[in-house]
């Protein structure tokens, strides 16, 4: 960990030990001056100084194996390497409409470090050749929008973005667009769609958005964690990045960890970090109770066992392979006193609420979903619901528009496949396995003392 | 109509666009109007239309799409309490319980004296600090133990 320490600006600036720390002890670090003290803006200046073609860019992305960081893991250079080069409009867009439950790690990276989205994003829009960018911000995260545009402010003052950056003869101007709740709009499509000022629902893909994006124009759209990274890959190199983390899984990656733990909080670590050190590192299992499972990748990722997660490390094919996924990172712990049934319920609500509407397999098919949950959870469950949550699941998945259908339906399959017992128990005694009172009482108030 | 200072507000917002893309303004526009009002009824969504030059039903699906939008008169203080999964394994669930008998009113109530509304919140995207919740959809407060809550309270009557 000490040559990560030594070299890469998030963990020297505390990301190691959780945000909550450095906000305690550190929040005055954000701003540019602060930036280019830890080196911001260096990898912007060199690919400028250095003359880089844009397919020098792109190549070196490639290199560092840098995967989408918002939920998907696309590899992100194939993706800009997609944008039709001839084009003579072309858009940059970063979505942080970080909405997915368990997922808080975007609105850490504005809060703490709104510059290297920034210089992320005009290094991709050099890349690219696009002259415009966006930054779509979670509209319940209304401060770090302020705080990204007073950012956007001090970068413009000082010629980063602009007409002719830095002299180049390139020119890039980025803004800030506001969400206003709606979790669809973290699909990229719907995204688009609301940055035009309309209901954020998903379009039809293909075409995708590097042909068809913002107002029709080809549009490179990453996560926020994405952005943020490039700048430090040009910093230590793409195979250097590569190389901190796993073959496929390059570089180090942002958990949020929250739930059953000590220290809930955002933690970076390498891609490929077992998930037994990442419980160490967020304090272990709050008073010391068993773990029972966890959502390893955001509340749309099945939800594993304790004893397959223990042997899992943390990256997308690890992930995978034991049947789930790293999604967006946020890695959701549950200890021996959560009921699975009320736990599913609370998520099936979720995408119940948040489905958009506009295709009926996810909007009729989420409501079944959570209407079934409810009944098993108040004990008036019937003996072939079970059967009936796993034809529903087969009759929403892979027929809606965006995936949202199949992260509703995700972690309807996981937990009834993986505690089925419960389930069943539910629906033969009309009550759970866990008293209520155990129930309540294990999921009280919790604030971690140095928190507050 | 709305102020010529929140018209100013939104002219900011249009220029973040292309100039033929002024729609794009609607979302933030609807919130500029909504502080301004309290509420978004119908002529304030339709002046919000007419001002950016849009049909009036293209700003009345946005205003009724997304959660933020209140479409009916909330109280001066309107607090959404994030009960989600990840919130709720902190003590989300019991930090909504103390508020409603605190306040003596359920999700979607607002009190007898306008003064509070009860909402149950989606994922605010802050579950490591939870119990969340947000105060007139702009402020967030995190930790939120009874003590806070009641501090909160306080400040705000």
């Amino acid at each position: 960990m000490a040559l990560i320490s030594a070299i890469n600006p998030l963990l020297t600036a505390g990301w190691q030990t959780g945000g909550h720390e450095w906000r305690m002890e550190k929040d005055a670090g954000w701003r540019l001056k602060d930036y280019e003290a830890r080196g911001g803006y260096k990898a912007l200046r060199k690919i400028i100084n250095d003359k880089l073609t844009q397919d020098d860019v792109i190549g070196e992305v490639k290199k560092s194996a840098l995967r989408g960081r918002g939920g998907a893991g696309f590899p992100t250079g194939l993706k800009w390497g997609f944008m039709p080069k001839a084009a003579p409009v072309k858009y940059i867009v970063c979505n942080t409409d970080e909405g997915e439950p368990g997922t808080f790690k975007d609105r850490d990276l504005l809060r703490y470090d709104p510059h290297s989205v920034i210089e992320g994003m005009i290094i991709a829009g050099y890349a690219v050749g696009a002259a415009l960018g966006y930054n779509y911000i979670h509209g319940e995260i209304y401060e770090i929008y302020q705080r990204f545009e007073e950012a956007l402010d001090e970068a413009r003052a000082a010629g980063y973005l602009g007409g002719n950056i830095l002299g180049s003869g390139f020119n890039f101007d980025l803004f800030a667009h506001q969400g206003w709740g709606a979790y669809i709009c973290g699909e990229e499509s719907a995204l688009l769609e609301s940055i035009e000022g309309k209901k954020g629902q998903p379009r039809f893909k293909p075409p995708f958005p590097a042909n068809v994006g913002l107002y029709g124009k080809p549009t490179t759209i990453n996560n926020t964690e994405s952005f943020a990274a490039i700048p430090f890959i040009f910093n230590i190199g793409g195979e250097n990045y590569l190389n901190l983390g796993k073959p496929n899984n390059g570089g180090t990656k942002l958990y949020s960890v929250s739930g059953h733990v000590n220290r809930p909080g955002n933690y970076e670590v390498p891609m490929g970090t077992p998930f037994a050190t990442l419980l160490e590192m967020a304090g272990g299992m709050r008073g010391g109770r068993k773990l029972k499972a966890v959502i390893p990748g955001g509340s749309s990722a099945p939800v594993l066992p304790a004893e397959i997660m223990m042997d899992c490390t943390m990256d997308y094919d690890s992930l995978a392979k034991a049947g789930s996924m790293l999604g967006s990172g946020a890695v959701i712990v549950m200890d021996e006193t959560v009921c699975m049934v009320k736990a599913l319920e609370r998520l099936s609500y979720f995408y119940f609420e948040e489905s958009c509407g506009q295709c009926t397999p996810c909007r009729e098919g989420t409501g079944w979903l959570y209407r079934i949950v409810h009944r098993i959870e108040h004990g008036q469950g019937r003996a072939d619901d079970l059967e009936l949550l796993n034809s529903l699941t087969e009759n929403i998945m892979g027929r809606t528009i965006c995936a949202l259908g199949d992260a509703a339906a995700l972690p309807v399959r996981s937990f009834t496949k993986h505690f089925k017992s419960e389930f069943e128990y539910h629906i033969e005694h009309k009550k759970c396995l866990v008293p209520p009172d155990v129930q309540y009482e294990g999921s009280k108030i919790y604030v971690r003392p140095s928190a507050c | 109509m709305l102020s010529e200072d929140a018209l100013k507000k939104i002219d900011r917002e249009v220029a973040k666009y292309p100039a033929d893309q002024k729609q794009s303004a609607v979302m933030a526009a609807l919130v500029i109007a909504q502080d301004e009002k309290g509420w978004l009824d119908r002529e304030t969504i339709g002046d919000v239309a007419d001002y950016l030059g849009m049909a009036q039903i293209a700003a009345y699906e946005v205003a009724t799409f997304y959660n933020m939008y209140d479409l009916a008169p909330v109280g001066k203080h309107k607090l959404t309490v994030c009960t989600n999964l990840p919130c709720a394994l902190s003590g989300g669930v019991h930090a909504a319980d103390y508020l409603k008998k605190k306040l003596g009113i359920d999700f979607n109530e607002t009190t007898p004296d306008g003064m509070f509304t009860l909402k149950e919140g989606e994922c605010l995207g802050a579950c490591g600090d939870a119990p969340v919740l947000l105060v007139n959809n702009k402020r967030m407060c995190c930790f939120m133990t009874p003590e806070e809550i009641d501090k909160l309270i306080a400040e705000c009557k």
